[in-house]
């Protein structure tokens, strides 16, 4: 496996342009761009907000420094609050080539949108240079992440990619899971995991958080298709979702965009901090991508039972759908069949196996359902955390 | 002996999970009882192992995922309409459970 060597020393397994808009009003010129530019590795992101927030900086700083990104354009209005020096400065700083424009000194929507594709086709030049380097399995980054979850999910799909994080884990890749809104209920199994008692109490009380957070929000994590699909409870998706974590020990716990400081198993606490602010903590399954995508993930391994369709920008979602009535509608969307699993076809273990292969194949330059059909959603709003506890990540 | 169509997760658990279609009105064994079903039960849902009394916990990969609102009888369906969370409730299109639908 050879992955794409960056100034900063990280490898990464894609070489992705990102053109990204710091505020919806700088959102169309972006998005001009990139659709002009027609290529499956310039791709865009953004944020939303007229409003500065210390998470979505930090997330738009790791994305734009992410392995698998080789170059960035910003694209700014020029009056938001997003930090846009900040951030062309952390991209310059990581030795990749970055260009800033500002629509409103820029001469607006037509100009901005012919500068910014003239830097896109020198930056494009510039990375296509990159170093290809040796790239071990130890070296990776993988995310998991369920969506569209259903009564199969937590039989199938869900145990499967735990047997293929148990794989990564003992290979010395660093994998992560999250979401611990959908973990209510499972506080006290994962926190007999943890590699120490501290970190089993942090979990737990992450676990708290979540539950107080989603309560004051009037709604779990939980959707409508979850029961249609035979799930009742919250606790009930949580014991299914769960599953994808595997068998190994807890190594850490890690917050959006903190990169795992070595190999083992991290769980994401995605729930912010404080007193309940800004809405849902992940208002849809793609604001979790990118928060994993932020902690550094190459690959995001994504379960499904009802049936998602999603990819990702920057790093590719490989789709592992564990009902097998879903399979057949939709094929083309899902990257491995876990059905086989409640088909009495296959074991758990050897889809999990499967699972891996795919991981090493993706590492190498094999493109997923998503990114050969055009996917690469992306969501990033507002949150607020406090750095992570030293409990948390524990020397070893 | 239980119908291959549905399976048994954990031995301590009072729910079967169903793995294919199974239409009302059909005979299946469940824990070597031949009973028919009441409703239709689609892949993923659950029926009671056994009889659940009303506030008893629903126990699911060997872990409680919920309460019984109401008497469950041996191979009914168990759901939204018989059960809760003992978190946070769940929601419909329609409504929250507990709620006037």
């Amino acid at each position: 496996m050879k992955g794409y060597l960056r100034a900063d020393g990280r490898k990464g397994i894609r070489n992705v342009l990102l053109v990204t808009y710091l505020v919806e009003c700088a959102h169309h010129v972006a998005r001009t761009i990139v659709t002009r530019a027609d290529s499956d590795s310039i791709q865009l992101i953004g944020f939303p907000g007229c409003y500065p927030n210390d998470y979505s900086l930090k997330i738009m700083e790791q994305l734009c420094t992410h392995p698998n990104v080789g170059g960035v354009v910003i694209v700014s209005l020029g009056c938001e609050g997003f930090n846009r020096e900040r951030l062309s400065k952390t991209v310059s700083e990581s030795g990749r080539p970055v260009s800033t424009f500002v629509i409103q000194e820029s001469g607006g929507t037509r100009q901005t949108v012919e500068a910014g594709l003239q830097a896109v086709g020198e930056i494009q030049r510039e990375i296509a240079n990159a170093p290809m380097v040796d790239m071990g399995v130890e070296e990776l980054v993988v995310g998991t992440i369920c969506g569209g979850s259903d009564g199969t999910s937590g039989i199938s799909a869900n145990p499967a990619v735990g047997s293929c994080f148990d794989m990564l884990v003992d290979r010395g890749a660093a994998c992560i899971f999250e979401e611990t809104g959908e973990l209510i209920g499972c506080e006290q199994i994962m926190a007999d995991r943890a590699v120490t008692p501290e970190l089993g109490r942090e979990i737990i009380e992450a676990v708290q958080k979540a539950e107080n957070y989603y309560r004051v929000m009037g709604y779990g994590s939980f959707a409508p298709g979850n029961a249609e699909g035979g799930l009742t409870t919250l606790e009930e998706k949580s014991m299914g979702a769960y599953a994808k974590s595997g068998a190994s020990q807890i190594h850490g716990m890690i917050k959006p965009g903190d990169i795992p400081p070595r190999g083992g198993l991290y769980l994401m606490d995605v729930v912010p901090d404080g007193d309940p602010l800004f809405g849902f903590p992940n208002i849809v399954d793609s604001a979790e991508i990118v928060e994993m995508i932020a902690s550094g993930a190459h690959i995001i391994l994504f379960t499904t039972g009802r049936g998602s369709v999603v990819g990702s920008a920057i790093s590719p979602v490989i789709k592992v759908c564990a009902n097998p009535e879903t399979y057949r509608k939709m094929a083309d969307d899902m990257d491995i069949n876990a059905g086989k699993v409640i088909e009495g076809r296959a074991a758990v273990a050897s889809v999990g196996e499967e699972i891996y292969q795919l991981v090493c194949n993706v590492a190498g330059g094999e493109k997923t359902k998503s990114e050969a059909l055009g996917h690469q959603e992306f969501v990033l709003t507002y949150k607020q955390f406090e750095p992570i506890g030293p409990a948390c990540l524990p020397r070893r | 002996m239980t119908d291959k169509r549905f399976v048994l997760l954990h031995p301590s658990d009072n729910v079967l999970v169903c793995c294919a279609r199974v239409t009302a009105g059909e005979s299946v064994v469940l824990e070597g009882k031949s009973v028919t079903l009441h409703t239709e039960i689609n892949v993923g849902h659950k029926v009671a192992r056994v009889d659940i009394a009303k506030g008893a916990r629903i126990i699911k990969y060997g872990a409680p995922i919920g309460s019984a609102t109401d008497d469950i009888a041996f191979s009914r369906h168990v759901h939204l309409h018989n059960m809760k969370s003992d978190y946070i409730p769940s929601h419909t299109r329609e409504s929250k459970q507990g709620e006037e639908r």
